[in-house]
């Protein structure tokens, strides 16, 4: 299994950077998920991404639908992808911890 | 589905080589590089399906940490599976390498790897059944074509195998009626046997076990999932709709695939459901166990797809509706309509589906007791039972995609392209060579639909690409409609590559959008929140 190291920072991840344990995620975390994604600066509007998808995920073990991540959050699936290149699965569920989504997706 | 940072270029990817190189094709030698293979199966999943020999390995590695006695296990599988298999012997004797199947494969044509061609990619089985299995094979050995079982040819086995989509477009072409689809299915069944899998077909089949979908969505996520579709669909036409999930003594059972209430496009396909079945006063019911209506088990053995197929009759009879209906999944339908009946029917306990609005017996569902959607609205719109304007969907000037599995494992053909006229003005058929039974794969079937795969699905999907592009050129196409959650998921990023400006929609996405409902507000925004023609003043979300 593939470790991911950044500063303090030291998890378990994928093959392609997804946490193998979710539960080890905290904000430091988060920061540096987000510079393999080419996000350098978590800005407000970031976070109240990756905020969203952490509660989901917490009440629900996965990630929210996308149209719900947009409506719940306000921004457009465009604004989102100007946050995380990856666009929201493969970038944005990269970052708030969660695991990478399987199947038609 | 994203693009990679990394992938190459369409300028560089359509420079293909047809010259095949100069080297025996028995040599098995392959090169796993970044951008052709899958990764291997996650041990997690492996254990919570009770699979052999989970181990942690990755194609790249030279030690795929094989168990000792992998050959005995192997030949043994694939002599358990030849008697077993009537079709399997047949199709393994029968081939005279005539080679019209040669360039039907997508992936032959986007890679120019002769080991694509269809016949060649059979004949890396056949090979070995030839030496192991025959007399002229067991005597001459190579002079009869026969091949030893070594570890380079397991490695060659698995990345040949998972480079075919299980399309079935060689086999239309096929004098002999070979299925090469059900060549792959039994060579992936046998690397399955020694612990050799993907991780993008071991998970989901491991979360639909779990959780009831492929996505891992629990019941509690599926139904705030439903609830919050019905909500955006107010918000949209002003009509609150109430469907329920696992409701008893509802008269259909309606099944989707899972990315349908998670992804996008998948989506505003899933509103269009709602908004039919409503509009209709259809007494239906979701099921959080059958959660799922595609069948990943498909692409690892027919004891894995057996094992997830059943969840669908069980949980007919569980809820005890009268007959099933299924939403727009590819594969799902080659499962229902070429395997379910007897690996987990009779569903005797289920009636002949009968439309409830016009009284149309789905004679062709007698034994299986399960619809498509599109039979289902083709036959509402034949009846004349929806009122539909279809200049709202105006914007659109719009293609057709046959999905593989609806198209050639179960004919249906007309019955989307009918609905299509009845709900938009501007339709236009791709050449008759990629459409229909012809039709070109997405390259990201059965399984393949990764990221670390990303060359080989552009490759794969680059007939199909030009197909588009040739209607986008000629007639301004700017959406490509599918029915197949598969295709959703990776027609965009595909279109996005080989043919900029084309989107990707669903066949019940534009039902909902021309769906004109009783006491609905005036509608100003397509399901996907973009202005309908002739509103694009108005303020919109």
């Amino acid at each position: 299994m593939p470790i991911f190291e950044q500063g303090e920072v030291k998890i378990n991840v994928d093959e392609d950077g997804f946490m193998e344990e979710p539960d080890q995620w905290n904000e430091k975390v988060a920061l540096a998920l987000a510079s393999t994604e080419g996000v350098d600066n978590l800005t407000e509007n970031h976070w109240k991404v990756v905020n969203y998808l952490r509660e989901y995920y917490q009440k629900y073990g996965i990630a929210p639908m996308i149209r719900k991540l947009c409506k719940e959050t306000g921004f457009s699936l465009k604004e989102i992808y100007d946050m995380f290149p990856s666009g929201p699965a493969k970038g944005a569920c990269k970052v708030a911890g969660l695991a990478k989504p399987t199947g038609c997706v | 589905m994203t693009m990679s940072k990394k992938h190459p270029k369409p300028e560089e990817l359509v420079a293909i080589d047809y010259q095949p190189r100069r080297r025996d094709w028995m040599d098995p030698h392959v090169e796993f590089r970044k951008g052709t293979f899958n990764y291997s199966a996650n041990p997690k999943s492996m254990e919570y399906l009770g699979l052999p020999f989970v181990r942690k390995w990755q194609p790249t590695e030279d030690d795929w940490k094989l168990p000792p006695n992998w050959k005995e296990i192997i030949l043994n599988g694939l002599r358990e599976r030849i008697d077993r298999f009537r079709s399997l012997r047949i199709f393994m004797d029968i081939c005279v390498r005539c080679g019209a199947c040669a360039d039907k494969c997508h992936f032959y044509i986007g890679s120019g790897d002769p080991k694509n061609m269809p016949v060649l990619r059979a004949e890396l089985l056949r090979s070995v059944y030839r030496k192991d299995f025959t007399t002229a094979g067991k005597i001459l050995g190579k002079l009869a074509g026969g091949r030893e079982l070594t570890i380079p040819v397991l490695k060659e086995w698995f990345y040949y195998f998972y480079q075919c989509t299980e399309c079935r477009r060689c086999s239309v072409f096929c004098p002999y009626g070979i299925d090469t689809a059900e060549i792959t299915i039994i060579g992936r069944e046998l690397l399955n046997l020694v612990g050799i899998g993907i991780d993008w077909i071991t998970t989901p089949a491991a979360n639909c076990f779990r959780t009831g979908n492929h996505l891992g969505i629990q019941p509690h996520g599926f139904k705030d999932s439903v609830d919050f579709a019905a909500d955006d669909l107010e918000d949209i036409t002003g009509i609150k709709v109430n469907p329920s999930v696992n409701r008893k003594g509802a008269e259909v059972l309606f099944v989707v695939p899972s990315a349908d209430y998670f992804g996008d496009p998948h989506y505003f396909g899933f509103l269009g459901y709602l908004a039919l079945f409503h509009e209709i006063g259809l007494d239906y019911t979701f099921s959080a166990f059958a959660s799922e209506g595609g069948n990943f088990g498909l692409f690892h053995s027919h004891e894995m797809m057996k094992r997830l197929n059943a969840k669908i009759y069980a949980e007919a009879k569980r809820l005890g509706v009268k007959y099933i209906i299924g939403g727009e999944c590819g594969h799902m339908w080659r499962v229902l309509h070429q395997y379910m009946d007897t690996m987990n029917g009779p569903a005797d306990f289920l009636e002949v589906p009968k439309s409830p609005v016009t009284g149309t017996v789905f004679e062709n569902a007698r034994s299986t007791k399960m619809i498509h959607i599109a039979e289902f609205t083709a036959d509402l719109i034949k009846h004349r039972k929806l009122k539909l304007d279809p200049h709202r969907n105006d914007n659109h000037r719009i293609t057709f995609h046959d999905s593989c599995n609806p198209a050639r494992a179960m004919g249906l053909l007309e019955e989307p392209r009918y609905i299509l006229k009845n709900v938009c003005n501007h339709f236009y058929e791709m050449p008759e060579n990629t459409i229909r039974e012809q039709t070109f794969c997405c390259g990201s079937g059965s399984g393949l639909g990764t990221d670390e795969n990303l060359e080989m699905r552009l490759r794969g999907g680059f007939p199909r690409a030009n197909a588009v592009r040739y209607v986008h050129e000629n007639h301004g196409v700017n959406l490509l409609v599918c029915i197949c959650a598969i295709d959703k998921a990776t027609l965009p990023g595909l279109m996005d590559f080989w043919v900029p400006g084309v989107s990707v929609g669903g066949l019940h996405e534009l039902v909902g959008n021309a769906l004109v409902m009783k006491g609905e507000k005036e509608r100003d925004n397509d399901f996907r929140g973009t202005p309908l023609p002739g509103k694009e003043e108005k303020v919109h979300v």
